[in-house]
């Protein structure tokens, strides 16, 4: 039994703006089905005396003052966008536009 | 509200409200970039505000405050919390994520009262990143649909948010607005935000259903955006609301969607769905830890809230024994700490609620020495300013600084002696006998005129009610 489908594969990658060749699609439904059934593997394991934890990094409270630092000159980030008006980035249309 | 067609049921609204309000901060949530409001497009930028690859996050302290503080005047409980990835596409978010809170958000449950007294529970309040503002040109006059393109500034693009997300428990347009004025007003007491709805710094959607009156089920409901004001909110939920009983009467459901308030039609419009919730894929942000406010920097927190709107409403009240809605107004205008102020010197607390209701509109008078305020509902109160003078030496007071005493004398609202003031009875008497007798045959309405020819005769300084009361006196005496 897998343990996703390629259905699914397609809908995550329609999410993801993937476009995907069907061989592709299969690939991956074998690759993501592989990386799921390890996640399975962890949750059959009794880890009711572990803490969960919401990062492998054990540190927490990592913050900095509100203090102002430099920024980007526009110019030069504009010049680097396809398309620029107005001092703004200049994007198609945002509605209507399937993915 | 009662059914037009069925003549059965009456409806009841159900309402929540989800507001975003930008933080008080100098810089943006995640980057140093500022966080100022109407600087030139694209000025305030870093890498992180463009999500250009290799750049990293980093939580601004200052943020987390604010939503603690906020957090604490909203009786939250602050939690652990947890940032995540939300993710779609959309040019004015570079990242095609947003980094916000998901699960388990920095504030949890709590409520707010509105000043009639009812409270409004609160579901949740979580920190997350605005986007960046979007200007569609060409084909539909501004609206996303039919433009030929968007322009984008990301200024606005990482700046501090927090979304505070009620309980479905307010059942009017007005008490949606009353909540949502509330929350403005604990926002600007604690300087949490700036909470300025025309600049989008305090940004409003209304969750809205209908329901049998009397029943708590909760029925399909809808999300409206695009309201810009106070009174936008009340005028879209109450359109929302009468739409959904329409459909029920017509044996047709409500659909759950995002609606959009035309404000010049006066109507909501159906959206056309980004995505579905569900399709977010939030996971945790890997590139930020665990936030963990430790109880000692909470606690700080807490002691260095101010009086918020409800304690100062509850202690003028104290202090006067004025009705809730006039407190709630004094309170709203900014005028209780003088009110306060005053009657802990002595003022007698009706004359200084009438004084704040009515006669202190202008700027500064909030900062109207308490003391002197006194003075003058005293000097009024003995009898030695009529109430219209005491009207205009407090807008002197306010206009200039100077004491009431001196005020009166420079305007030469000298108390008028009972003797000076009979004497000119006496000469409004016999300038108008027939008046007269028809007063002392019980007319009292053309007293007027003997007010009236005292008030000429001392440009309008004299005491209307002691006029009064020396014409009654004489009427008494002549029987």
């Amino acid at each position: 039994m897998t343990a996703i489908t390629p259905e699914e594969v397609e809908h995550v990658a329609v999410l993801a703006r993937l476009r995907l060749s069907p061989e592709e699609v299969a690939h991956f439904t074998g690759h993501l089905g592989a990386i799921l059934e390890h996640a399975a593997d962890v949750e059959a394991l009794d880890l009711a005396d572990v803490p969960p934890t919401s990062h492998p990094v054990h540190l927490e409270n990592v913050m900095r003052p509100d203090r102002v630092g430099p920024t980007l000159d526009r110019d030069e980030v504009l010049a680097e966008a396809p398309a620029a008006q107005e001092n703004r980035f200049r994007v198609p249309p945002i509605l209507g536009v399937e993915p | 509200m009662s059914s037009p067609r069925d003549g059965g049921t009456d409806w009841e609204m159900v309402i929540g409200l989800e507001v975003h309000v930008e933080l008080h901060t100098r810089t943006k949530m995640f980057s140093s970039a500022p966080n100022n409001f109407g600087d030139e497009p694209n000025t305030n930028i870093t890498p992180t505000c463009l999500g250009l690859p290799g750049s990293l996050p980093v939580l601004n302290e200052r943020a987390v405050e604010l939503a603690i503080t906020m957090g604490l005047a909203l009786n939250s409980e602050i939690a652990p919390s947890v940032f995540h990835r939300k993710n779609y596409f959309y040019p004015d978010m570079p990242k095609d994520f947003q980094i916000s809170q998901y699960d388990q958000p920095i504030c949890v449950g709590g409520w707010l009262e509105l000043p009639q007294g009812k409270r409004i529970g609160i579901e949740r309040a979580h920190l997350e990143e605005d986007t960046g503002k979007s200007t569609h040109v060409g084909g539909g006059g501004g609206r996303i649909h039919g433009s030929d393109y968007s322009l984008v500034d990301y200024n606005r693009a990482g700046v501090p948010l927090l979304e505070i997300v009620s309980r479905p428990h307010m059942n009017s347009p007005d008490e949606a607005r009353a909540y949502a004025e509330e929350l403005r007003a604990i926002l600007l007491a604690t300087g949490v935000s700036d909470a300025r709805m025309e600049e989008g710094s305090m940004r409003v959607d209304a969750n809205v259903s209908v329901r049998p009156a009397g029943t708590d089920e909760l029925r399909t409901r809808c999300e409206i955006k695009n309201l810009n004001s106070f009174r936008s909110l009340g005028r879209a939920i109450a359109y929302e609301a009468q739409r959904h009983i329409d459909l029920y009467e017509h044996g047709e459901e409500p659909t759950q969607e995002t609606r959009h308030w035309a404000e010049d039609e006066g109507r909501t419009h159906t959206l056309r769905s980004k995505e579905e919730a569900n399709d977010y894929r939030y996971f945790p942000e890997p590139d930020l830890v665990l936030l963990n406010p430790s109880r000692e920097w909470v606690e700080d927190l807490r002691a260095r809230l101010p009086e918020l709107p409800a304690q100062r409403r509850a202690a003028l009240r104290e202090a006067t024994g004025g009705e809730a809605a006039d407190v709630a107004a004094i309170v709203a205008r900014g005028l209780d700490r003088l009110v306060r102020g005053a009657v802990a010197a002595g003022a007698d607390p009706g004359r200084a609620l009438t004084h704040a209701g009515h006669n202190l509109s202008m700027d500064g008078a909030a900062d109207l020495d308490p003391a002197a305020f006194a003075a003058l509902i005293g000097m009024e109160k003995a009898g030695d300013l009529t109430a219209t003078q005491a009207k205009t030496v407090l807008a002197e007071m306010v206009d200039t600084g100077e004491s009431p005493e001196d005020i009166a004398a420079r305007l030469g609202f000298e108390a008028m002696d009972t003797s000076a003031l009979e004497e000119m009875v006496e000469r409004a008497v016999a300038a108008n006998d027939a008046a007269w007798q028809k007063f002392c045959a019980g007319e009292d309405k053309v007293q007027g005129v003997f007010v009236g020819f005292v008030m000429k005769e001392t440009r309008g300084q004299a005491d209307g009610k002691a006029v009064s009361a020396i014409l009654r006196a004489r009427r008494e005496a002549s029987r």
